[in-house]
């Protein structure tokens, strides 16, 4: 039970820090009103010697990983570098062709897998309402009253709850990636992976997007895996930031600055700095 | 600016200002005459909404108006000629009957009931064949969309089919058949069979992978899938094999009502031709066309109230 008690109460720490921002539509970024339902426990992650090729092209050569349970860990590095391979194995999309991955609890033991994905793309259903949309993410035989209390308790998580009945067609980008987002979150799952989320949001919209992110990974206290090529987001985001070079782990980084995080903070600058030399292989 | 104040009449300011619609003149009260200074160069709300509408939603009364009656202008048009042409002797009544005699044929016949009693028959010829075609059609597709096995085992006969003109059966048709109601609901059946297959089938091919990857990774069920997935992406497509489908579907019953039946508007055209009655023949088109008009309308307000989804019937 501690392990889910202890990081609501330090979102509620997080609220009295929290700056206040827009969405360039206008919405605010606010911090919510209510306490979210009680999350799940988050899943840790343990990686053996993973490997993944198709044909003779290896991917992912031995990948060795442990991710304790709540943590946030973005992976970074070259186009073509595994990275989306990579959390593809992780939510089960694919299998890998070598090695072992397990969900973990904290105490280490073996739980069963539990994840989601969000991708580059918001992949709503046009033909459903944004509420109906989110309850996709409950599967199936779900009975409607609960799906529909479910889905409003998540938009206002991603503070789109006055959008529950539009089509999707309406709303912006950044309100679709909200929405795909509150469709991933919408079953407590204990590990989300976030494929390159912001990638196709514009510059504001994005900042915004990581400080909401950051709030609901705090809130609902996922372990939360984010590929990305943008090292900024990563620094910006993640507890720990790993480079992926050639299939292989190249550098290990802890992030240790507290949440939320300021743009332009110059030791993040200096991480950054870092990173870049790893991924663009500079000594 | 001050001239165009001394303006009582808004009319006159409104057509001499060049660029906004003429149709919005009458529209401003004309106690507002004062603000046209400014109207004209910041045009009121209204006229924005005008310009952009399209005739989706008028703001005026004479817009509404105007897009009513402005279709029918063409139609109204010839039957008046076609009429005083008829009256001058022109056109002989052997050739083409006067719109007038066409109006007294259509009454004649709907007091004596025959009318209502072959529209009937036609209809029901035609929503039968369309329903059985149709559901063939829609099943096939859907199935030959999904699955491989039936793709593969399908596809080729049914392209090698569909390229068969379905009228040149007619004569094998009616050695099945003979001239009963199976032979005009094969024909029908087999003329709408192959748009609703062929629109189907690419509708499923065509929704999009990413959404239909969405599904399984979310846990959906194969029927789960099919009605929250596959079914409404391939809707847009479905309804044009639907709308395309009608028109063959017209055609086809016309056809076989022509050559072999003892009911129904084709047989009333084809009696008619015999005793010379152009009248008659005449009003059997205008009926074709008017049935196939509404056939039209109920498949656009069908699409339009399933497709309200898509941006491109929203207003």
């Amino acid at each position: 039970m501690s392990s889910y008690l202890l990081p609501s109460a330090m979102v509620w720490d997080a609220f009295e820090l929290q700056e206040r921002a827009y969405f360039p539509d206008g919405t605010e970024v606010r911090p919510s009103a209510e306490p979210p339902v009680l999350p799940k426990a988050p899943a840790g992650l343990r990686l053996r010697g993973v490997e993944k090729a198709f044909g003779d092209n290896r991917v992912l050569r031995g990948i060795d990983l442990d991710v304790p349970a709540g943590q946030f860990v973005a992976i970074v590095g070259k186009s073509g570098c595994g990275k989306s391979t990579l959390l593809r194995l992780l939510v089960g999309l694919d299998e890998p062709t070598g090695g072992e991955i397990d969900f973990i609890d904290d105490g280490g033991d073996r739980v069963a897998p539990d994840a989601r994905i969000v991708f580059q793309e918001p992949r709503l259903l046009p033909w459903f309402s944004v509420a109906d949309n989110v309850a996709v993410g409950l599967g199936d035989g779900v009975p409607k009253a609960y799906a529909r209390r479910e889905a409003e308790l998540v938009l206002e998580e991603v503070q789109l709850s006055e959008k529950a009945k539009e089509w999707p067609a309406k709303l912006s980008g950044g309100q679709r990636q909200r929405v795909a987002l509150a469709r991933a979150l919408v079953s407590r799952p204990g590990l989300l992976a976030l494929d390159e989320p912001l990638g196709a949001l514009d510059a504001l919209t994005r900042i915004s997007m990581q400080q909401l992110l950051t709030r609901v990974w705090r809130e609902l206290g996922f372990t939360a895996v984010l590929v990305t090529h943008d090292v900024t987001e990563a620094v910006h985001l993640a507890d720990r930031v790993i480079v992926l070079d050639e299939g292989e782990i190249k550098l290990d980084l802890a992030v240790p600055q507290a949440h939320p995080r300021r743009h332009g903070d110059p030791e993040l600058a200096l991480l950054e700095g870092q990173l870049l030399a790893a991924i663009l292989g500079e000594s | 600016m001050t001239t165009i104040d001394t303006f009582s009449d808004g009319r006159k300011l409104r057509r001499a200002t060049s660029g906004t619609p003429r149709t919005l003149t009458e529209d401003r009260p004309q106690e507002k005459s004062k603000d046209w200074a400014q109207a004209s160069q910041n045009p009121p709300k209204g006229a924005a909404d005008g310009v952009q509408a399209k005739g989706g939603k008028p703001s005026g009364l004479r817009t509404i108006s105007r897009a009513a009656w402005l279709p029918y202008l063409v139609p109204v048009a010839l039957v008046i000629v076609w009429q005083t042409l008829s009256s001058l002797g022109v056109i002989s009544d052997r050739i083409m009957p006067a719109p007038v005699a066409v109006v007294a044929a259509f009454w004649e016949r709907l007091l004596s009931g025959e009318l209502v009693r072959d529209i009937a028959v036609s209809g029901a010829r035609a929503l039968s064949g369309l329903l059985i075609g149709g559901s063939i059609g829609f099943l096939l597709g859907i199935a030959n969309g999904v699955s491989k096995l039936s793709e593969q085992l399908t596809d080729t006969t049914l392209q090698m089919l569909r390229t068969i003109p379905h009228l040149a059966m007619i004569p094998l048709v009616i050695l099945w058949f003979g001239i009963g109601e199976e032979a005009k609901l094969f024909l029908t059946s087999l003329g709408v069979l192959f748009p609703i297959y062929l629109n189907t089938y690419h509708g499923v091919k065509n929704v999009d992978r990413d959404l239909v990857e969405m599904g399984r990774i979310y846990g959906m069920s194969s029927w789960s899938l099919f009605r929250k997935v596959i079914f409404p992406g391939a809707l847009p497509s479905i309804f044009v094999g639907l709308r395309y489908a009608l028109g063959i579907m017209w055609l086809t019953l016309i056809v076989s009502e022509s050559i072999a039946a003892n009911s129904g508007i084709g047989y009333m055209a084809n009696t008619a031709r015999e005793f010379m009655m152009t009248d008659v023949v005449v009003l059997a088109l205008v009926i074709y066309a008017v049935l196939g008009k509404l056939a039209d309308v109920v498949a656009r307000a069908l699409e339009r109230w399933a497709l309200s989804w898509n941006a491109a019937y929203q207003v």
